[in-house]
């Protein structure tokens, strides 16, 4: 039998995180210890270490482009009372309670992130300015002295609605990135899959990832209430 | 190619320059030394890009984290108008404020499917490879334009409201990019090897109903610890999932391919290393613990993985 020696050093690094996310150090901090500690772990030489950390760093800078190419104009639309406006208008909708309005959002995001528009939400550009103010002004409306915890709560459900939505709608859409990878590693072992078939069987997920997310906005609505009583 | 992604590099390197110079010159920064330092030295990565000898862009990095890790990145004062003023504005402008809000989305779905093959003199428009963020730039400058237009503000207030949001984020800016570049490191460093063999060594399993839950937990804890399921995938699919799951329990690839996807997902909602997801909207909706988000979704991402388990039982001998 082939007998492979692996190196278990590099589960170091992980350890670093856990401890660091433990003992409540800076992240950022965190984050450059572990680069340090798996880098060494894997013999590699400070030089040598820096280039990879360096070349990784150069490679991976399309990511922060999501988050801050659009917030020039979301400020400027803040100053002039984007979020004041989002506000008043969920107001005049008597019927809408914050949970009612994020299982809305939900399945709007779920449902066009399946058809591969995943661009419409996202955290800077819509729970920010517009989401995250209706939920808030909608319980504002039925409860004025709504406590500030309780406001927290509900803009972190908003930013949570908006990941659970595109996370399991995405990956129902054919064309998206992790099919295709699913597919390139199933090809790399010699299996061959109709991505179709792969989108097809994520649905069952999305379907119960939907009735639980919605159960639980359409607990918060009761939960408002119960904290400001 | 007309419109690259470089282009858009360029864009927020000289927005981050400028970020930099405003708060060099923001009195009531207590740090503005060392905050327009970290702002400057980004905005290098972006305006140098691939022309930085690596060691230099690895030195850049780890400056930046100690200059954010030891409190250097601070706020200033920004001008803000009061709440009664906004709420006047509000009044006033109404439903066209909703206009280039919904532009970034509604340019970034337009240039990602209508405009994703028009050429131009034998051109291509907008880079191919990256479409949607080219899209998303796109949509992103006529926004501001409109916006100025719409609210009668200079450019030069768009950037001073760039700056306020940027500040406020602080160091949530950086964080899910250098957890990127540790990500890539883990890769490199061998890290799925060791994580798969360390679950197959130590677990039997030898009951269909142990391997599943042990493929479908392996993938969350594993996204959990690198914050991200494509990093979890390979290892876990190429650990458990075929081997196992599909050698042995004669699985549907496809079932196990989708529902082990998702599964990661779910780690992916209980993990601060998922920071652009997790820790960034904590950030952006100026909650006071960082964990926030991470939190609420705990409830939602255990009984769905839950139903992974059940769901991949189920159906992978359909």
């Amino acid at each position: 039998m082939e007998h492979t020696v692996v190196n278990l050093w590099p589960l170091l690094g992980v350890a670093v995180i856990i401890a660091g996310f433990a003992l409540r150090a800076h992240p950022v901090l965190v984050v450059v210890a572990a680069c340090f500690v798996t880098g060494f772990a894997a013999f590699m030489p400070v030089e040598q270490l820096l280039a990879t950390l360096g070349t990784a760093f150069i490679k991976t800078r399309n990511l922060p482009l999501i988050l801050l190419l659009p917030i020039a104009a979301i400020g400027l639309l803040e100053r002039h009372g984007l979020k004041e406006h989002a506000q008043a208008s969920i107001a005049r909708i008597r019927s809408a309670t914050t949970g009612r309005l994020l299982i809305v959002y939900l399945a709007i995001r779920e449902i066009s992130a399946a058809f591969g528009l995943t661009s419409i939400g996202g955290h800077p550009n819509m729970v920010r300015p517009l989401i995250a103010p209706m939920a808030e002004g909608a319980a504002e409306v039925r409860y004025p002295d709504i406590t500030m915890d309780m406001r927290h709560r509900i803009r972190a459900m908003a930013a949570a609605t908006d990941n659970v939505g595109l996370f399991f709608g995405e990956d129902i859409f054919v064309a998206f990135g992790a099919i295709v990878l699913m597919q390139t590693i199933l090809h790399g072992e010699g299996i061959d899959v109709d991505p179709l078939h792969m989108a097809l069987w994520g649905i069952p997920t999305a379907i119960c990832a939907f009735i639980i997310h919605s159960w639980r906005l359409y607990r918060l609505d009761a939960q408002i209430a119960r904290s400001v009583k | 190619m007309i419109l690259t992604l470089d282009f858009f590099y360029y864009v927020l390197g000289a927005m981050l320059l400028m970020i930099a110079f405003m708060a060099l010159r923001d009195q009531h920064n207590p740090r503005r030394y060392s905050s327009a330092l970290f702002w400057a030295l980004y905005a290098v990565i972006y305006l140098a890009g691939e022309q930085l000898p690596p060691v230099a862009a690895g030195l850049l990095m780890v400056v930046m984290a100690l200059i954010a890790g030891f409190g250097g990145v601070t706020l200033g004062r920004y001008g803000e108008r009061t709440p009664e003023e906004r709420r006047a504005s509000a009044q006033r402008l109404g439903h066209k404020l909703l206009i280039p809000a919904l532009l970034i989305p509604l340019t970034t779905v337009i240039g990602s499917t209508v405009f994703k093959d028009v050429q131009w003199n034998g051109l291509f428009l907008l880079d191919p490879k990256h479409i949607t963020l080219v899209a998303l730039g796109c949509g992103s400058l006529f926004a501001v334009a409109t916006a100025c237009w719409l609210t009668r503000s200079t450019p030069l207030q768009a950037m001073r409201e760039s700056r306020r949001l940027v500040d406020h984020l602080g160091w949530a800016v950086v964080l899910p990019h250098m957890l990127a570049v540790l990500g890539l490191l883990f890769t490199d460093a061998g890290m799925g090897k060791a994580v798969a063999h360390v679950v197959t060594s130590y677990i039997n399993m030898d009951l269909r109903l142990v391997a599943v839950a042990v493929y479908c937990v392996g993938m969350a804890l594993f996204t959990i610890i690198m914050g991200n399921g494509f990093a979890a995938f390979p290892v876990m699919a190429g650990g458990v999932g075929i081997p196992v799951l599909v050698g042995v329990y004669h699985a549907n690839p496809a079932v196990m391919a989708a529902i082990g996807m998702f599964s990661a997902y779910c780690g992916t909602l209980m993990t601060p290393m998922a920071a652009n997801f997790n820790i960034v909207p904590a950030a952006l909706l100026e909650l006071p613990d960082k964990n926030a988000v991470v939190k609420m979704q705990i409830p939602t991402a255990l009984p769905l993985l839950l139903a992974n388990i059940a769901l991949l039982y189920f159906l992978m001998n359909l």
